[in-house]
């Protein structure tokens, strides 16, 4: 199935990309083919077939309720590219 | 000192600890061959200061029982190393620089091992050439303007260079294994859940694993075992008790049965790749290996099945990048949206947005139970495949990758037939399988072709064992003029 | 808003229009935080209101190949709270990414639970002034908080704090069975009641440890299918939630009245201009993209863990409710009120250990509940602890004080903390119950006014209540009723 400019727009947007024109036209293209490509599993009938969950052989070890991390305030707001002694700072927020 | 280019891992392991040669002479002259060879870009980042400091430490110690007793090692720049930056290829890191060791570098520093430098791979290891980077594409040793493979291209070309007397790497669908094919070098991605991940920027995390680089099987072993072993931060690890594969090493592979998948001779294949295959199959026979004729009837199905899972995973993995905790933050935009498009669009590369566009799409309403859903599905029947086969055999051979190292810029403007040089390597991280790729002989060009070993789950003695002898019979050494010093 | 009428009348609440009856459709998504130390994927601790990002781990702020291991307290938690609301525990369920952009989500999708939740289809029982009413509860699951965005620091900036930010929270979603603001309102106070009891989430909508999203649709009578429903995001508090869905009603009937189509949408309540309004950076539609969160296997849940848990529950408010009304004898109503906090009914079965049931529960319903509302504090900071009561209502009993003199006892237990018997002792207000003593008190008083007994005996018997209270004021108020009564009468037949 082809995609089209609005679609890759579409996605773009969801993920938060910003992309121009040019770029739209040859991701198009390129999404395209990578979709035609993996469109191959089509071919098999997997009706019957359960989907993978994990290749690991084990299921989910829970931890203990124990505080033994946080505290690290600095730690956490050094590579932020915008911040000040508290917080983490973005542009404004619309909602 | 010119002998330390000829020396294995395990050498100069045993040189330091038997004190006829220093920790500091050995990092001096790793450090000497990088600075020669900055022109192969395999560094994004080198601590000489550091390690020779620790170098010094070392040298100073009375004991040291550790697997990597003094060694300087550099490592992919996708594990996260406390207080040296870490940027996985990608502007968006260009500047972040962790608090924090990942868990298989720390298991490699808790062995004696010094930390030299950050190496060069694709942009979230996402790319088959090393071509993604935005540090630029590093360079093959074997040739001037050839590809390392991807993506742990750095370690790859660092490793074959001796610029590292061994190396790290990740492997989501064949990076560890193509670069070490295109290199001539040994690599081996180990079973799902063997290596921590905990502290490796994430690609698709449910195929990504760690794993050594090595010049020789030996060597391979002996790394393994130091970085390998169960972690409780990352829930995907396996607990079980850590295995001295080095020592457990054993070339008597007399009785053991290996599968010849006929689904991996594929279309175009050169005839080297066929032959060599060929020459793997009778030293195995002739080190007393029974060969059988095997079938994984989905194989052809692995590459598209990946191109969903992988980029999936990765969408939604990348989506932490967005100029608020850490990393790059583009200077444009008026409310917060416009800030994460700007950066995101600015800080990715190409085809990190193709991957995380796909994964997007995939994902998204509509199109989930036909892509992603379905893509797990065909997972199921890959490692189906696998399961059934390693009932009768004890490992299966195949050749590592269907080409040579290709040129600088040959494949970049088909993303598919870019993809296509992962098609041996993906089906075994779809499975959650180990495999080596060890070097076996040249095309016709002279560039080196590696053969791959592929057990099930957990079973890395054994292929290491069966690599062994074939490293052994083999004996292919590729040579390297150090045409860029 | 011409012609429309709300009617409330037993289970109804029937919006009236010129030509229609509408009812309302509710159901409910209710986030719970859950009572844990540490948070659902990592170690940093979770207490409300500390210092901004110092609450925060690499994981929670989603650092570079930072990953979560789940914590098991909290599943125990989830398995608690489905097994207070009767529901199915699921074996097995598996935890999911959602996917979205938000500043207080740092790694851009909330771990939660999507196609299999840790528990299924469950219960609530609603006691509404006109009978039970049973809600359904569809599934809940477990899922991260994100943290805070902080829009009023900086008119161009929004500051970010993630020390809420993986909390773990347990969403509850209900059938659509709810059809009133009131039931709305006693459906949040049950689930509060039950989560108290069991101590998995206390309920403290102040602090945002519960808040809800409502989804609320209008039919008219009679329909079958339900209307196209709005959300209303992130209500916290129960008033705020009667009053937005009382407003969306309203104008979802109005719309549909004129002729218009609604659009399913996600709305948010404007407390001060009392109605909803379309949350404009939601207008994009939202493509969560679920999938299975690779970084998590499947959670396997063992039926002996369960079978712990379970025998290892506390009485319900349901249990405790009916062991009330047949044990102690209390009405329905009672028996609701008594229950509707653990600490309440903890209190009244404390005071009625050693003290008669019918005084404990007038005196706590009453007496102790005003101080309680005019001071605004938790039984639980009772300035009158359980054992005190219970030997104020014993003086009571025993004859040793009377009921008059026992409120003013206990204005001074309220103010001072001093228990009953030193009160009493302090202030002289012990009972005169001896029968000589109050023969001579009576004789004294009818020698001074002596014309009022001649006026009594030659028939003005409505004397009798003028002797009665100059004798009691004689006694300062501490003598017997009865006592006083009894001889009283003897005395004037002589």
């Amino acid at each position: 199935m082809p995609i089209d400019k609005n679609q890759v727009k579409k996605v773009a947007k969801l993920s938060r990309i910003s992309l121009d024109d040019d770029k739209i036209e040859s991701l198009t293209k390129d999404l395209t083919l990578i979709i035609n490509f993996v469109e191959q599993l089509n071919k098999l009938n997997t009706n019957e077939i359960n989907p993978l969950t994990s290749v690991v052989h084990k299921t989910l070890e829970p931890r203990n309720d124990v505080i033994n991390d946080g505290k690290i305030k600095n730690e956490i707001l050094k590579n932020s590219p915008s911040k000040n002694e508290d917080f983490f700072i973005v542009p404004k927020v619309i909602e | 000192m010119s002998d330390l280019n000829k020396s294995s891992l395990t050498n100069i392991v045993n040189l330091i600890k038997k004190k006829k040669i220093s920790s500091l002479e050995v990092t001096n002259h790793f450090i000497k061959n990088i600075e020669n060879s900055r022109k192969l870009n395999s560094f994004i980042t080198t601590c000489f200061e550091e390690a020779i400091k620790k170098a010094k430490e070392f040298d100073k110690k009375k004991n040291f029982n550790g697997l990597l007793a003094g060694v300087p090692l550099a490592v992919k720049d996708l594990f996260c190393t406390k207080n040296v930056k870490t940027t996985a290829g990608s502007k968006i890191l260009q500047n972040f620089i962790p608090t924090y060791e990942s868990s298989v570098t720390q298991n490699l520093w808790s062995e004696g091992a010094i930390l030299l430098g950050k190496l060069n791979c694709d942009e979230f290891a996402m790319g088959s050439s090393n071509e993604t980077s935005y540090f630029g594409n590093s360079i093959n040793p074997i040739g001037k303007n050839l590809v390392p493979g991807g993506s742990s291209g750095g370690s790859a070309s660092a490793l074959a260079a001796n610029l590292t007397p061994a190396t790290i790497g990740t492997d989501t669908g064949g990076s560890i294994r193509q670069p070490a094919s295109f290199t001539g070098t040994v690599g081996l991605k180990p079973t799902y859940g063997l290596c921590s991940r905990w502290g490796i920027v994430a690609f698709a995390s449910s195929l990504d694993q760690a794993g050594p680089m090595t010049k020789n099987v030996e060597d391979c072993a002996l790394l393994l075992e130091a970085m390998s072993g169960y972690d409780k931060k990352d829930s995907t690890s396996i607990n079980k008790k850590k295995e001295n594969y080095k020592s457990n090493l054993n070339t008597n592979i007399k009785g053991l049965k290996i599968g010849i998948p006929k689904e991996y001779r594929v279309e175009n294949m050169p005839k080297e790749i066929d032959k060599l295959w060929k020459h793997g199959v009778n030293i195995l026979k002739k080190s007393g290996a029974e060969i059988i004729d095997i079938t994984l009837p989905h194989t052809k199905y692995a590459l598209p099945t990946y191109y969903i899972v992988a980029p999936a995973e990765a969408s939604s993995n990348l989506a932490r990048y967005d100029g608020v905790k850490y990393g790059y933050r583009s200077k444009k935009g008026k409310n917060l949206i416009e800030m994460y498009e700007n950066t995101r669009g600015e800080g990715f590369g190409d085809e990190v947005k193709r991957r995380v566009l796909i994964g997007t799409y995939v994902l998204s309403s509509g199109y989930y139970d036909a892509y992603y859903l379905k893509a797990q599905k065909v997972r199921s029947l890959i490692k189906n495949d696998f399961d059934k086969s390693f009932k009768t055999v004890d490992a299966i051979l195949t050749p590592s990758t269907p080409s040579s190292a290709f040129k600088v810029g040959e494949k970049t403007n088909d993303p598919i037939s870019m993809y296509l040089n992962d098609i041996f390597t993906v089906p075994v991280n779809l499975a959650g399988l180990p495999a080596i790729s060890i070097p076996a002989g040249q095309d016709e060009k002279g560039y080196p072709l590696g053969l791959q070993l592929i057990s099930k789950a957990l079973d890395e003695q054994k292929i290491l064992n069966i690599a062994l002898q074939m490293e052994k019979v083999i004996s292919f050494k590729q040579s390297i003029n150090r045409w860029w010093e | 808003m011409v012609g429309i009428k709300m009617e409330k009348n037993k289970f109804d609440y029937i919006i009236k229009t010129e030509n229609n009856l509408w009812e309302v459709v509710i159901g409910l998504e209710v986030h719970a935080q859950v009572i844990s130390e540490s948070k659902l994927f990592s170690g940093s601790p979770t207490k409300f209101g500390a210092k901004p990002n110092t609450q925060v781990s690499l994981v929670d702020s989603a650092f570079p190949g930072m990953l979560p291991v789940i914590n098991e307290y909290c599943i125990k938690q989830a398995i608690k709270t489905g097994l207070g609301l009767s529901a199915k525990i699921n074996l097995l369920s598996i935890f999911d990414r959602k996917n979205y952009f938000y500043a207080d989500l740092p790694a851009g999708y909330q771990i939660s639970q999507y196609k299999n939740p840790i528990v299924g289809e469950g219960i609530v029982t609603l006691d509404m002034p006109y009978g039970t009413k049973k809600i359904g509860i569809e599934r809940l699951h477990l899922e991260q908080d994100a943290g805070k965005s902080i829009h009023d620091l900086s008119p161009e900036n929004t500051f970010v704090d993630l020390n809420r930010s993986g909390v773990a929270l347990m969403e509850i979603v209900s059938k659509p069975d709810l059809r009133s603001p009131q039931e709305v309102n006693a459906y949040v106070k049950k689930l509060r009641t039950i989560m108290r009891y069991l101590g998995t989430c206390d309920g403290n909508m102040q602090e945002g440890s519960l808040r809800a999203d409502v989804n609320v649709s209008v039919r008219k009578i009679g329909d079958k299918n339900f209307g196209t429903r709005c959300e209303i995001k992130n209500v916290n508090s129960i008033k705020f939630m009667e009053l937005a869905i009382e407003s969306e009603a309203r104008r979802q009937v109005e719309l549909l009245e004129s002729g218009k189509t609604l659009e399913q949408e996600t709305r948010l309540f404007d407390t001060k201009k009392n109605e909803t309004r379309s949350m404009r950076s939601k207008e994009e539609a939202h493509d969560y993209r679920y999938f299975p969160d690779p970084d998590l296997l499947p959670l396997k849940i063992e039926q002996k863990f369960i079978d712990e848990i379970k025998k290892n529950l506390p009485e319900l408010p349901d249990e405790k409710k009916e062991r009330f009304i047949k044990k102690f004898k209390l009405t329905p109503y009672e028996a609701n009120v008594l229950v509707s906090e653990i600490d309440i009914s903890n209190y009244f079965e404390e005071v009625i250990k050693n003290a008669d049931i019918k005084l404990a529960k007038n005196w706590i319903m009453v007496e102790l509940f005003a101080v309680l509302n005019k001071k605004n504090i938790n039984i639980k900071n009772s300035p009158v602890s359980s054992k005190d009561l219970s030997s104020l209502i014993n003086t009571i009993s025993s004859g040793e004080i009377s009921g008059k003199i026992a409120k003013s006892v206990f204005e001074i237990m309220v103010e001072t903390g001093k228990d009953p018997g030193k009160i009493i002792k302090e202030k002289g207000l012990k009972q005169q119950s001896d029968p000589k003593e109050i023969e001579k008190l009576i004789i004294k008083v009818l020698q001074n006014n002596s014309e009022k007994v001649s006026e009594y005996k030659s028939g003005k018997e409505k004397l009798y209540g003028f002797f009665i209270g100059e004798i009691m004021k004689a006694s300062s108020g501490k003598a017997n009723p009865k006592l006083v009564n009894d001889i009283l009468k003897i005395k004037l037949k002589k």
